[in-house]
């Protein structure tokens, strides 16, 4: 493993980026830094610019109007950058699949690295899937 | 200093959780025009409701919006319900009406968090989503899931209500009750979200009525309406509430409207657990003739208005939404225009503004002659802010 991925997996600074979700899964997500759950002592926090994060964390189903910004959002993050898919509308479009408002899954526009299913998630569920992305990473040769 | 600055706040913008996109005319430190882009949110749900069976579109509404995942079937349900004539058991009308109130007391609990993160008071959200945690906990152990909790059928709910839920349901609502005295004191007597909170983002009773404002954002500038009170529905008839109105308008109004409405929720779930009849939970419904109904509920950001007309198949032909902050975004418009641009986040933010529930029918674009702002320079545009806001500070 590179230097920059073992300094990547130390504290994840998180951009969170909304592309038209129903709120749930941001609310979930913001409700991983208040008292009960409290990442922050892991060392993750929400970044203010996708410019200094180590995560893009999406969560919705892309439409037409944000598909394009969310590909814009990728390639202005430093890499090696995770991306993380979270709420099945981001791993998979969810109900909205034959909305003629979604034009494809979040992982045609931008790779995805990992995917946290549920609708939406448990806080729970969020913080494991980060930790099994941690230990991936951790244990791979290359990336 | 007097030239005209654009301040673009969005779409992606940390202090949002949403994609909107507001475009802030500036001068000077006066807000002086603001223009309000939406449409990043669309999903195309009226469409995809044609397309689902009336059991399906339950399901599909509550993904409209996460905060007020109950208030957008409950008012589909009353729209079946009307259309169809159906009589639902007693029990289950307590039962929505439970749930719907603890889904008002949890938005309430999360706006009042996220108003408290606008003006800097880190405290505030932390303590208020702390609190609101049980209620969350309240809901998993009742419906099984911490939000969106398909509770809402059409003829009944989908679960019950159990002996062994009533006692924690109780003992979290106590605490809660302790928590928003202590809310209170702190929002009332502190000088600091005072100076803040007062005299800032006035809507007048006449700018209310005119742009049709609903919900608290109308009950903070002296409007009395709650569709609760006005046209009821669930249990709200059988039990005892008091309707909350503040005069100022200002989003101390606004919040103090909130967090008074908390006490009221917590005596509606009350009386609601101690009156509830034993019985069934839901009604049967063989078809649904065709015709057409209407369904009104009170969300936690003012009413909800759903259509659906059937032609006697088992899909809508036409489901028709209008969510509460479709006419409430509007009204930023008058209440921000003319504060400073320090002001301008909270006055955003204190209609409770939900773009999810906004924006399911249309896309609403302003045109006009200034070159659009789009949000592909993030860091350029949250620098330019900055920067704009520190000179126009020091000047
Ligand atoms: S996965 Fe579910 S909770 Fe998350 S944004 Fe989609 S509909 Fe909402």
């Amino acid at each position: 493993m590179n230097l920059k991925l073992k300094a990547l997996t130390k504290s994840i600074w998180v951009f969170h980026a909304a592309c038209s979700p129903c709120n749930n899964c941001d609310i979930e997500v913001l409700d991983l830094l208040t008292p009960r759950y409290d990442v922050e002592r892991f060392g993750i926090i929400l970044a203010g610019s996708v410019r200094h994060a180590d995560a893009l964390l999406v969560t919705g189903v892309p439409n037409y109007k944000t598909a394009q910004r969310i590909k814009k959002l990728y390639e202005q993050a430093p890499k090696p950058c995770f991306v993380i898919a979270v709420g099945s509308c981001a791993c998979g479009r969810n109900m909205f699949r034959e909305s003629y408002n979604s034009p494809c899954n979040l992982d045609e526009i931008i790779p995805v690295d990992i995917y946290i299913s549920g609708c939406p998630p448990k806080p729970e569920a969020m913080i494991a899937g980060i930790v099994k992305l941690i230990k991936k990473v951790g244990s791979s040769k290359g990336y | 200093m007097s030239h005209k600055v654009i301040i673009p706040i969005g779409p992606y913008h940390p202090l949002q959780e949403e994609p909107e996109f507001f475009r802030l005319y500036i001068e000077g430190e006066r807000v002086i025009d603001i223009d309000i882009v939406i449409g990043y949110n669309h999903r195309g749900i009226e469409e995809l409701s044609e397309h689902k069976h009336f059991d399906q579109v339950a399901y599909l509404v509550e993904r409209i919006c996460g905060i007020c995942s109950t208030s957008h079937p409950f008012a589909y349900v009353n729209a079946i319900e009307d259309l169809a004539h159906i009589q639902v058991p007693e029990r289950a009308l307590y039962i929505r009406t439970i749930i719907a109130e603890m889904e008002r007391i949890h938005s309430h609990l999360l706006w009042l968090g996220l108003a408290g993160h606008f003006i800097g008071y880190n405290t505030v959200w932390m303590w208020a989503w702390r609190y609101r945690e049980p209620i969350l906990d309240c809901f998993e152990m009742i419906t099984g899931n911490r939000n969106h909790y398909a509770m809402m059928k059409p003829g009944g709910v989908r679960r019950d209500i159990l002996e062994e839920h009533i006692s924690p349901l109780k003992k979290t609502l106590d605490e809660l009750n302790k928590a928003t005295d202590m809310f209170y004191g702190a929002v009332v007597d502190d000088p600091v979200i005072k100076a803040r909170l007062k005299g800032i983002g006035i809507l007048t009773k006449e700018q209310a009525r005119n742009w049709c404002v609903v919900g608290p954002t109308a009950r903070a500038s002296g409007i009395d309406i709650d569709v609760r009170r006005d046209d009821p529905y669930g249990a709200y008839d059988r039990v005892d509430f008091n309707v909350i109105v503040e005069k100022e308008g200002d989003i101390f109004a606004k919040t103090l409207v909130r967090i008074k409405e908390l006490y009221e929720s917590i005596r509606i779930i009350r009386q609601c657990l101690d009156k509830m009849p034993k019985g069934e939970i839901e009604t049967k419904i063989k078809e649904i003739p065709a015709g057409e109904g209407i369904g009104r509920v009170e969300a936690p950001r003012g009413e909800c208005f759903h259509y659906v007309r059937s032609d006697g198949t088992n899909r809508p032909i036409r489901h028709k939404i209008r969510a509460p902050s479709y006419m409430n975004v509007a009204s930023n418009k008058i209440a921000a225009v003319g504060g400073t641009i320090s002001d301008a986040a909270i006055t955003l933010a204190a209609v409770d503004p939900c773009y999810c529930c906004t924006e399911r029918c249309s896309v609403i674009r302003k045109k006009d002659n200034q070159k659009l702002l789009t949000g592909w320079d993030l860091i350029k545009l949250s620098q330019e802010k900055t920067e704009k806001l520190k000179k126009e500070m020091g000047l």
